[in-house]
């Protein structure tokens, strides 16, 4: 009762505030700002306009335009870790299934696949040949090869579901196995080779667009949009919050749980797989070890958007903001020529600073202004 | 005369310009036990972080055994030999009990940084006795009953021998036995000398241990005396402000005979043992048992969120229950939980998704699941009011913000969304204050008049005496006696309820 007291009492203050002198209103506006969920955003930018002059190429065309098409693949992962991590949950196993699912629609599309590197697969001969995928060169080819990538994503995200909801094995371990089984699957499968040759009209998806808005954006905002609506408009998106919040009160109140968990993950796997058409498409192969390296990005924008990894807290929109910062950071960071272990180094270091920003924010909401 | 050991004078706190207390005056003499009640946002809280050194006060002086008495921090309370006994929260469950007393100074080997675990267990030991409890030092405290934890919490606060014990709700999950265990304690220590400040819901504990009573509302004093001289009644009134002629609204409906609810034969090996009973409609009945006894355990197996092996439960004549809690609510059977913030709220989410999180999908369109917010919420603002929840803005406060007795509101809110024909209330009344009990004893009469059949589920025999037209007597899991409400006294339903303990 007290802290609803408070919180009227600082609402008032804060009025009183914004009518008073220069100096206190644009203090007001500066923790406003602070506070605001676009933070992220607003940090993003003030960086990035803070680094222009410094850093050659920065704001030109050609580097904004790589700077998007970096972020809409990662982007629709990032969606599918928020809602995992809704839930309270997480999920390690993106990457593996980023390289599985990858690997697994080159070998039905591609058009030609050399036998030097992968005659010891397994698959070789009946599955793959010289001659590419097991469907290379039919019309149906890409339609099949599509629709097989998100199911193999998504029956992961079952795999994982099932395991954590049914069998109350934490989250941590059960994605940690998967992402150890079907990232070595994949490389098994592959022969730790990249499958090449994608049919044309496949790599448009992530090369072309129509006219200046490439497919990948298209892509990635009607997946945000669609994970929005769920989260924030349907009864879904209230399970998912609930769950994530307190889920012993979530059971008692008739709240399928385990249905809910279980679509989180594979809701991360579809979107996992969405990232690997677009991945896959962009380079023209299918890659085993698509995902390396990309697991604490991932979850590091989601988290830096402001999803909290303790459940319940969470929106795309804050994804948006927080994959847009991680891309950024990459980009300048490449552009300044710095080696792979500076980068990483300067990196973390950023991120560590955001972190403390972002910790000091929330005290200051929970404070109330 | 006996001397004062601790003197409040003019005592004042405020917080963002509304008074928490106002001039607040009142004295502990050495030997007394000074009992502080008052509703829940009273002030005793405030008080007691005031004395305790969390709090410094606006105004007002305090002194102890007549030397200012200026705290800055709890450690500085503590150094003046003031200790606080709260509800078993300061013990963790996973250490033995003489880790959880040396937690903060742990004796090392001489010079080494290793702990002297000799040391502790003897001193631990030593502890125990003085509360006479027969333990081993090495039990881990998860293992103990809340009554042995409230022990453990005491011998830890009277080792360093403090001239001022503050127990702060001791009784609340404490059964009979343990309470009077306890009471037992507090005279002993009251004849040592020390001065005691019990606070307490449980007025009937208040009558039986203190020495002086000190009434506080809205941050003052309302009322201050000799125990002699009070009467519940007297307590009641100082406390609420107006005078409630009972503690339990008067029922205005009979039950009929329809049946609402039906147990055939239901057990659960190690909880509950051939449990048969009929619930009407429009009855209020009430489950009376010790901890224990599987008064909890039956609810949550009559909602279907624990299993039963054998055994039917229907509801509304042949809805078969007990299957799942989506099972429970389909068949309108709504269940308000022991421990609210755990198993009842979304304690960080707003007030209005909480009160809709169980019908969410009777709002929704039916192809595309999108919650119509508007309907929704616009039932639960009927339901808020018709519970007189005492909220701020509902879509944007969550319970967090709230009292405890607006907060159980909330959780019935809740289930009235879903127009229950079965209601089960676990402890409806635990950690809410006389005028919040009131209206909650008033919402179930109210349902009950609406042919809704109420299981009442409760720790505190009185209340269930003041609100049930029947009561059943639980005990090792089974149901032992029935007591219809002419048959109500205290000491029968009691001593059903210890039979077999007392063998």
């Amino acid at each position: 009762m007290i802290g609803g007291i408070s919180l009227k009492l600082e609402e008032k203050q804060i009025t009183n505030k914004n009518t008073s002198s220069f100096a206190e209103k644009s203090k007001y506006t500066l923790k406003k700002i602070f506070v605001s969920e676009y933070f992220i955003l607003y940090l993003s930018l003030a960086y990035f306009f803070i680094l222009v002059p410094f850093v050659p190429g920065l704001a030109s065309a050609s580097n904004i335009m790589n700077l998007f098409s970096n972020m809409w693949p990662m982007l629709t992962i990032a969606i599918g870790q928020t809602i995992v991590l809704i839930v309270a949950g997480i999920d390690l196993s993106q990457t593996a299934t980023l390289g599985i699912t990858s690997i697994i629609g080159a070998m039905v599309m591609s058009t030609g696949i050399d036998p030097a590197l992968l005659e010891t697969s397994p698959l070789w001969g009946w599955f793959i040949t010289e001659q590419g995928g097991v469907l290379a060169g039919t019309s149906m080819a890409i339609p099949i090869g599509i629709v097989i990538m998100l199911t193999v994503g998504t029956l992961i995200g079952w795999f994982n579901g099932i395991a954590i909801a049914k069998f109350k094995i934490t989250a941590f371990m059960v994605t940690l196995v998967s992402q150890m089984f079907f990232g070595a699957l994949a490389i098994y499968l592959s022969t730790s080779q990249n499958i090449m040759n994608l049919p044309k009209a496949f790599s448009a998806i992530g090369t072309e667009g129509i006219g200046i808005i490439p497919f990948s954006l298209v892509i990635a905002v009607v997946l945000g949009i669609v994970a929005h609506i769920i989260l924030s408009s349907t009864v879904l998106g209230r399970w998912l919050y609930s769950t994530g919040t307190n889920i012993k009160s979530s059971i008692v109140s008739g709240v399928p749980t385990d249905k809910v968990v279980i679509f989180a993950y594979m809701f991360s796997g579809f979107c996992t797989s969405v990232g690997a058409i677009l991945y896959s498409a962009r380079l023209g192969m299918g890659r085993p070890t698509l995902g390396d390296n990309m697991l604490m990005d991932i979850i590091g924008a989601t988290v830096i958007g402001g999803t909290s990894m303790f459940g319940g807290k969470g929106k795309v929109l804050w994804t948006v903001f927080g994959v847009f910062f991680f891309v950024l950071l990459s980009n300048t960071l490449n552009l300044l020529n710095l080696s792979y272990f500076t980068i990483n180094i300067v990196k973390g270091a950023i991120i560590v600073v955001a972190a403390f920003i972002d910790v000091t924010r929330t005290r200051i909401i929970a404070k109330g202004l | 005369m006996s001397k004062t050991v601790l003197e409040l004078k003019n005592i004042s706190k405020s917080f963002f310009g509304i008074a928490a207390l106002k001039n607040v005056e009142f004295s502990v003499k050495e030997g007394q036990v000074i009992s502080l009640i008052g509703e829940n946002g009273a002030g005793k809280s405030t008080l007691m972080n005031i004395i305790g050194g969390v709090l410094k006060p606006d105004g007002g002086e305090m002194k102890l055994q007549d030397q200012n008495y200026i705290p800055n921090t709890p450690k500085d309370a503590a150094e003046a030999g003031i200790e606080f006994i709260h509800q078993e929260l300061n013990l963790f469950p996973n250490l033995s009990i003489a880790d959880n007393m040396f937690i903060t100074k742990f004796p090392k080997v001489s010079q080494t940084p290793i702990i002297d675990k000799a040391n502790i267990r003897n001193h631990t030991k030593e502890m125990l006795q003085a509360v006479d409890l027969k333990v081993s030092p090495d039990t881990l405290v998860e293992n103990l009953s809340p009554g042995e934890r409230q022990l453990v919490e005491i011998a830890k606060a009277i080792s360093s021998d403090p001239q001022i014990l503050i127990f702060d709700e001791p009784t609340t999950s404490l059964t009979a036995k343990e309470t009077e265990r306890l009471f037992e304690l507090i005279n002993s220590l009251r004849t040592r000398g020390k001065a005691i400040i019990y606070i307490s819901h449980i007025l009937a504990d208040v009558m039986n241990i203190s020495d002086e009573i000190v009434v506080l509302r809205d941050g003052q004093v309302t009322d201050k005396g000799l125990k002699k001289d009070f009467t519940i009644d007297r307590m009641i009134c100082s406390m609420v402000g107006r005078d409630i002629k009972q503690l339990y609204p008067e029922r205005k409906s009979q039950p009929t005979d329809e049946i609402a609810l039906k147990l055939e034969n239901v057990s659960q090996p190690g909880t509950v043992h051939n449990i048969s009973f009929e619930l009407n409609k429009g009855e209020v009945l009430g489950i009376f048992g010790l901890m224990g006894s599987g008064r909890s355990e039956l609810a949550r197996i009559i909602f279907g969120l624990d299993p039963h092996e054998t055994g039917k439960i229907s509801i509304d004549g042949d809805k078969v229950c007990g299957i799942s809690p989506k099972n429970s609510i389909e068949n309108k059977l709504a269940f308000v939980t022991e421990n609210r913030r755990e198993e009842g709220l979304l304690m960080d989410v707003s007030i209005a998704e909480n009160m809709g999180l169980v019908t969410l999908t009777k709002y929704a369109s039916k192809l595309t699941k999108v919650i119509k917010k508007t309907s929704l919420y616009d039932q639960v603002k009927k339901v808020g009011e018709l519970l007189k929840l005492k909220s701020g803005d509902i879509e944007k406060y969550p319970p967090k913000s709230l009292s405890g007795g607006n907060q159980q509101k909330v959780v019935i809110g809740k289930w009235l969304m879903t127009s229950p024909k079965v209601l089960i209330v676990d402890e409806p009344t635990r950690g809410i204050d006389v005028g919040a009990k009131y209206e909650v004893y008033s919402i179930i009469n109210d349902l009950a008049a609406q042919g809704t059949g109420v299981l009442m589920i409760s720790s505190e025999l009185e209340e269930l005496m003041g609100t049930c037209d029947r009561i059943l007597v639980m005990n090792k899991g089974e149901i032992i006696s029935e007591f219809s409400k002419t048959g109500f006294t205290q000491k029968n339903i009691m001593r059903a309820a210890f039979r077999q303990d007392a063998v």
